[in-house]
């Protein structure tokens, strides 16, 4: 039996096929899958932003883009995936919000965004999809046995990447 | 000056907070009460300190889909206000507003604004009830408004909250019309520093 395993806000899990990852509801957070297709074994991060060096509480790894994927790294190293054949799926970073131009809270889906990808090249990890921006929320399912992320979204049809 | 701590909050702390939401949503659904010509029963508010990854689950699990209606505050009380209402509420009101019968396509662009305004007038009632309870000033936004799941619109003030701890301690008031078709929640989520300004105000 496979079970469905939740990764909640600034949280982060790893698992191996037939196992699947999930995360409900991404708004402007980014939801990062990293997975080892030869080992079945994938990982997810739900990160809310961009920078922990730009926040004083940052005790929270799996918070943030950069920390994040690290985190990741190591806890997906530990279940046998191995590090070099890792690749990258990423989604999420929405606007939720039309916000005035002069809001600081404008664009931080973005930032997450682009935070998430900068961190990834910095690591030679190859994104090998994305579905990412826009105004929606996402779900994102995530299967490490075929590698297909799932993500639905309200009025929309079934995305499969 | 009064110190809040996330971690230890006192009852009397706590069963201010409450009152506040009591007054604030007390003005909100009477409000609402007057714009609908109906009825309009609250809750007890819940004053809670969640986990950011509990958030979304105030209000009824993240995948459920709602209308948000968010307002950022500024001033000397900074955070934000959320009025929250399942689709089906939102429907509702709109019908019952604009003698409608009952239909559930999507909404058109007026009565997409049409909703907008409804909050901006009920979330400016629970302001301006707050506001002057603590007589403080309240500089709110313009209403901004998204028709999402509760986890994608909720992940807003999450973020907020994010960047200075992992708790977020809400306000939170239920609202139901008495047949219950119309129901939906005001969510006060000051940041920390304007818990001290409210608390310190009330001599606390």
């Amino acid at each position: 039996m496979s079970v469905m395993i939740k990764v909640g806000m600034a949280d982060l899990n790893v698992c191996t096929a037939p196992d699947v990852l999930t995360t409900l509801g991404l708004g402007s957070c980014v939801g990062i899958v990293l997975y080892d297709s030869r080992s079945k074994t994938a990982g997810l991060v739900h990160i809310m932003l961009p920078d922990s060096t730009k926040i004083r509480n940052n005790e929270n790894t799996a918070k943030f883009a950069d920390t994040g994927i690290d985190a990741l790294i190591l806890r997906l190293t530990a279940i046998g995936a191995n590090r070099n054949r890792l690749l990258a799926k990423i989604a999420g970073g929405a606007q939720m919000f039309a916000f005035n131009a002069n809001s600081d809270m404008l664009r931080i889906g973005e930032r997450n965004t682009q935070a998430s990808k900068l961190k990834l090249q910095s690591l030679g990890i190859r994104i090998v999809a994305e579905d990412t921006g826009l105004d929606y929320g996402r779900t994102i399912e995530f299967y490490p046995g075929t590698g297909q992320l799932y993500i639905k979204s309200v009025g929309r049809p079934l995305k499969i990447l | 000056m009064s110190n809040i701590n996330l971690d230890q909050i006192d009852n009397m702390q706590f069963d201010v907070l409450k009152e506040i939401g009591n007054i604030g949503a007390g003005n909100a659904t009477t409000a609402l009460s007057t714009m609908i010509n109906g009825k309009v029963d609250m809750c007890v508010p819940k004053v809670a300190l969640l986990e950011l990854k509990d958030l979304p689950d105030v209000v009824g699990g993240a995948e459920n889909i709602v209308v948000g209606i968010l307002i950022t505050l500024d001033g000397e009380i900074n955070g934000m206000m959320m009025f929250m209402m399942e689709l089906k509420s939102a429907h509702h009101l709109v019908n019952l507003l604009m003698g409608k019968s009952m239909e559930e396509e999507a909404f058109t662009e007026m009565e997409y604004s049409a909703l907008k305004e409804i909050g901006n007038i009920i979330a400016g009632a629970y302001l301006s009830s707050l506001s002057t309870l603590i007589n403080i000033r309240i500089g709110a936004s313009v209403p901004y408004m998204s028709i999402d799941m509760a986890g994608a619109i909720l992940s807003v003030p999450a973020i907020e909250f994010g960047k200075v701890g992992d708790k977020a301690l809400i306000i939170e008031t239920q609202f139901s019309k008495d047949d219950s078709d119309v129901n939906g929640y005001f969510i006060l989520i000051p940041t920390l520093e304007s818990y001290n300004v409210i608390l310190t105000s009330l001599g606390l």
